[in-house]
């Protein structure tokens, strides 16, 4: 086919005037956007190699760069948006599956921004975090319904439990779908926060071995890099059975993206793809998922607690409770918003529902159930920042796990490229001279800014409504309200409109 | 005059307790006299009061204290009682005509004992079968509100400032060994009579000053386990709590407090290896009992009362000993008012609990 309709997304503009032809842009750019015109003793551009990931301008040293969206539009038409023509070009050109990589950016409601907190006026005080006590502290793990004591009056039954200092982490990412300096810098920041980090299905790098008190290891369909050492290496072990990105679907790793390391790491010959499965093989029914969670126990001498991560989706309340009935002793939700290395975009914009509601029914159904103090519930999905966390713990959440805002904070701009492996940033990259870019130091550094900082913001808003303890703020939906909902929105959340 | 709200009640109060150690009874006039010292912390819309040891002759005997709004409520809920129970005596309660006092409902009680066979069916305890009783009156009755339901004890309250509630029921006439007050002031509803202070279940009574912040998480605990949370208030929760921690899930009184007024996680680091487990894991497990916010209460019970602060002590208590009586009181004036030179005064701390149990009676309160 030779003439390609595709447009460029995006027009790179070169203030000539600043520019000095010092062709650092060309240098950063894995796309190839930038290169150096000898006959015109120029810097050029090639604005449909242009994914706008900020590289160049974060790094032009005069600033001579701006990225702006292609000012070349389509007849105005609500129905048939340049995306849509875009895509079907794409499509038509290449007879495959539309691919992306992070959350479901599309304009649907962010319940999030309908819920507003509460804070204590006269009635009860507001408790100030820099003068008070302010506690965080949470337990993942199974809960017995009560406590039993021996005669000594020790307890004698309570299961194990993973400690989170904050109630905040890292989402699961595999070695392989983010870089090894990604790896270390969430595994280090973890360690260092006293909160966990999640392989994913990537299994677990040698270098990252002794963060094993601040790992989950995940266990997902394609058992890449499962073994015995593996499992007795993390804290706690997530069998996951679904991702917010793209529910009902497999994974798929590249062959490209199977170097050296993340072949002895996943345990498949170098070069070859990584097809995890869209279900695992072993489990067709709620049974053989008990069969699963108990075989990890075993394994692991009933040492670790076991979580089972699942995407938001129709009946979700209905699967949590079987979840919990089948052994589960942490049930983790993953919302549609929820990010990915790669997904069909088809499947990421329209499969699935928004973690804000699964969440609400969830906990409302265990708790009708009576089963909810028994599970830890977390959920992800997508949390973008201290309020999002304020909000899912009020509606019934234990923890969260971030995923998008991690590597936001250690450089993603958010430019939806990842499945291409030319992570400018360094971070959902495999390439040496990319992954080099990202210094974990750094990079554990800021991911330790966004907790702690977070954290404050939580101890602030949690003062206000005179709470000092974050177990106070779990379920309490009185103090959340909503703006905007209608009545079934609302009859779902479990909460009242503002102002009643 | 009934009116159950439908939003959380918020309210600020007054409270007090007298206990005599040696069980010796003791007139009303005392704690009426304490309580009424404190006028100026609640405002009218509710005052009550919570007396054990008042009925020796049907000790054995659950007394039930009722509201009605109307004679149908009554001859309604009198009709379940009779299918439920045995009823030794029915009695209007006896009250004076007080000129702060109006609208009060039809107030009655009952001395009654589980019907056997309807016992025997339902398999439970006689405590789970009179609770369930309680619970079914107060969810399904239309104007009809228990007000206790204990053995050998009465809740006596209603709108109105406490001393005016106290002269109303005429509580000079009744004896009992541990006294309990409170006065009330809500800031948001109109009070009712059913919402006063003291709440009860069963042996347990609460007097409580404070809000808690918690109160959404703690509800939605208890309704795990079966109780229905009507009322709307702090202290009806509270209630269920400690009922399902002492009474249910038997744990010793000690570790209900490291529970409800739960310590810090900076006290809990100092503490050995054995109690740091122990504290620890009552957190991990019980973290939705933790009442947070400003409070300050009086468990009233057959064997004594433990009386509590928040665990940064928002809501002011203090308490003060003098031979066998033991005081606790929201206001040190309320305590000397009564008992002008104790032995001794102290303010508890944040999260101590101040224990005070009849002699002879164990830390183990069932």
């Amino acid at each position: 086919m030779a003439l390609s309709y595709k447009n460029p997304e995006f027009l790179i503009e070169r203030d000539y005037d600043k520019c000095i032809n010092c062709r650092v842009c060309e240098r950063q750019c894995a796309n190839e956007a930038h290169y150096y015109d000898e006959d015109l003793d120029k810097m050029m551009a090639i604005d449909k190699n242009c994914v706008n990931c900020h590289r160049c301008v974060t790094l032009c040293p005069t600033d001579a760069l701006r990225i702006r969206k292609y000012p070349l539009e389509f007849k105005e038409n609500y129905n048939w948006t340049g995306e849509m023509i875009n895509n079907i070009y794409k499509q038509a050109e290449t007879g495959g599956v539309l691919l992306t990589g992070m959350g479901n950016p599309t304009k649907k409601k962010i319940y999030w921004d309908h819920l507003l907190l509460n804070a204590s006026q006269v009635t009860n005080p507001s408790i100030d975090p820099l003068r008070e006590p302010m506690e965080l502290k949470t337990f993942l793990g199974r809960k017995p319904e009560r406590l039993e004591f021996d005669q000594e009056g020790n307890i004698t039954n309570l299961p194990p439990q993973i400690e989170l200092e904050t109630p905040i982490m890292f989402s699961a990412m595999s070695f392989g779908s983010i870089s090894l300096n990604a790896c270390k810098s969430l595994a280090r920041a973890a360690s260092e926060m006293g909160i966990m980090y999640n392989t994913g299905e990537g299994g677990l790098h040698q270098e990252l071995y002794q963060y094993g008190a601040n790992t989950i290891v995940q266990v997902a369909s394609g058992r890449f890099g499962v073994h015995q050492e593996y499992l007795d290496a993390g804290a706690a072990i997530e069998i996951k059975i679904g991702q917010g990105a793209k529910p009902g679907i497999g994974g798929h790793l590249p062959g490209e993206k199977v170097g050296e390391e993340v072949s002895r790491t996943r345990m498949i010959p170098k070069g070859t793809d990584a097809l995890s499965p869209a279900p695992h093989h072993d489990i067709y029914s709620i049974e053989d998922l008990r069969q699963l969670i108990y075989a990890l126990k075993e394994a692991t001498d009933y040492e670790k607690p076991v979580s089972v991560k699942i995407s938001a989706v129709h009946n979700v309340a209905a699967i949590a409770s079987g979840i919990a009935t089948a052994g589960a002793d942490i049930i983790a939700i993953d919302g549609y918003r929820g990010g990915t290395g790669a997904a069909p975009t088809m499947i990421r914009d329209n499969v699935g529902i928004p973690i804000e509601l699964a969440l609400a029914a969830v906990d409302s159904r265990l708790r009708e159930e009576g089963l909810r103090n028994q599970v830890s519930l977390v959920i992800g999905g997508s949390i973008r920042n201290s309020a999002d966390i304020v909000k899912a713990i009020a509606l019934g959440a234990d923890a969260v796990y971030i995923g998008s805002a991690a590597l936001i904070a250690l450089g993603c701009h958010m430019c939806q490229k990842c499945y291409t492996g030319k992570c400018n940033w360094g971070i959902a990259t495999q390439r040496p001279d990319l992954v080099k870019r990202l210094n974990p130091e750094i990079g554990t550094e800021r991911l330790k800014n966004l907790i702690r900082g977070w954290s404050h913001e939580i101890k602030e808003m949690l003062g206000g409504m005179g709470i000092n303890a974050i177990e106070s703020l779990r379920g309490n939906r009185l103090m959340l309200r909503g703006i905007d909902l209608n009545e079934k929105e609302l009859e779902i959340l479990g909460i009242k409109h503002a102002g009643e | 005059m009934r009116r159950i709200p439908e939003e959380k009640i918020m309210s600020g109060c007054a409270i007090s307790g007298i206990l005599d150690r040696k069980g010796r009874r003791f007139s009303g006039e005392e704690i009426i006299k304490s309580i009424a010292l404190m006028h100026d912390r609640s405002n009218g819309l509710g005052g009550g009061f919570a007396a054990y040891g008042i009925y020796p002759e049907y000790k054995e005997q659950y007394a039930i204290h009722m509201f009605y709004d109307d004679l149908q409520a009554k001859e309604e809920v009198e009709d379940f009682l009779e299918r439920h129970f045995m009823i030794s005596l029915a009695e209007e309660i006896p009250t004076r005509k007080v000129k702060a006092i109006t609208n009060s409902p039809l107030i009655w009680r009952y001395f009654v004992l589980p019907d056997q066979h309807k016992l025997e069916q339902a398999n439970l305890s006689e405590d789970d079968y009179v609770a369930r009783c309680v619970f079914k009156i107060n969810d399904q009755y239309r104007g009809a509100f228990v007000v206790s339901s204990g053995k050998n004890m009465g809740v006596f309250k209603g709108v109105g400032y406490p001393e005016d509630i106290g002269e109303f029921y005429q509580l000079e006439q009744y004896e009992a060994y541990l006294w309990t007050a409170h006065g009330r002031f809500p800031t948001n509803t109109p009070g009712w009579w059913g919402g006063a202070h003291p709440f009860t279940l069963l042996d347990w009574s609460i007097v409580h000053n404070g809000e808690i912040s918690s109160y959404g998480a703690n509800k939605r605990y208890i309704e795990m386990f079966g109780y229905k949370c009507t009322m709307m208030t702090d202290t009806e929760v509270i209630t269920y709590l400690f009922d399902l921690l002492l009474r249910k899930h038997k744990l010793p009184l000690e570790l209900v407090v490291k529970a409800v007024a739960a310590p810090l996680w900076s006290e809990i680091d100092r503490m050995g290896e054995k109690e740091k487990k122990i504290a620890s894991g009552i957190r991990a497990v019980y973290g939705s009992t933790l009442l947070n916010g400003p409070f300050s209460i009086i468990l009233g019970h057959k064997n004594g009362f433990v009386a509590l602060n928040d665990r940064i002590k928002l809501r002011p208590l203090v308490c003060a000993e003098d031979g066998e009586r033991l005081y606790v009181a929201s206001e040190e004036s309320a305590i000397r008012e009564i008992c002008p030179e104790p032995e001794k005064v102290w303010a508890p701390r944040g999260g101590e609990p101040v224990i005070g149990l009849l002699e002879g009676s164990s830390e183990e309160w069932l």
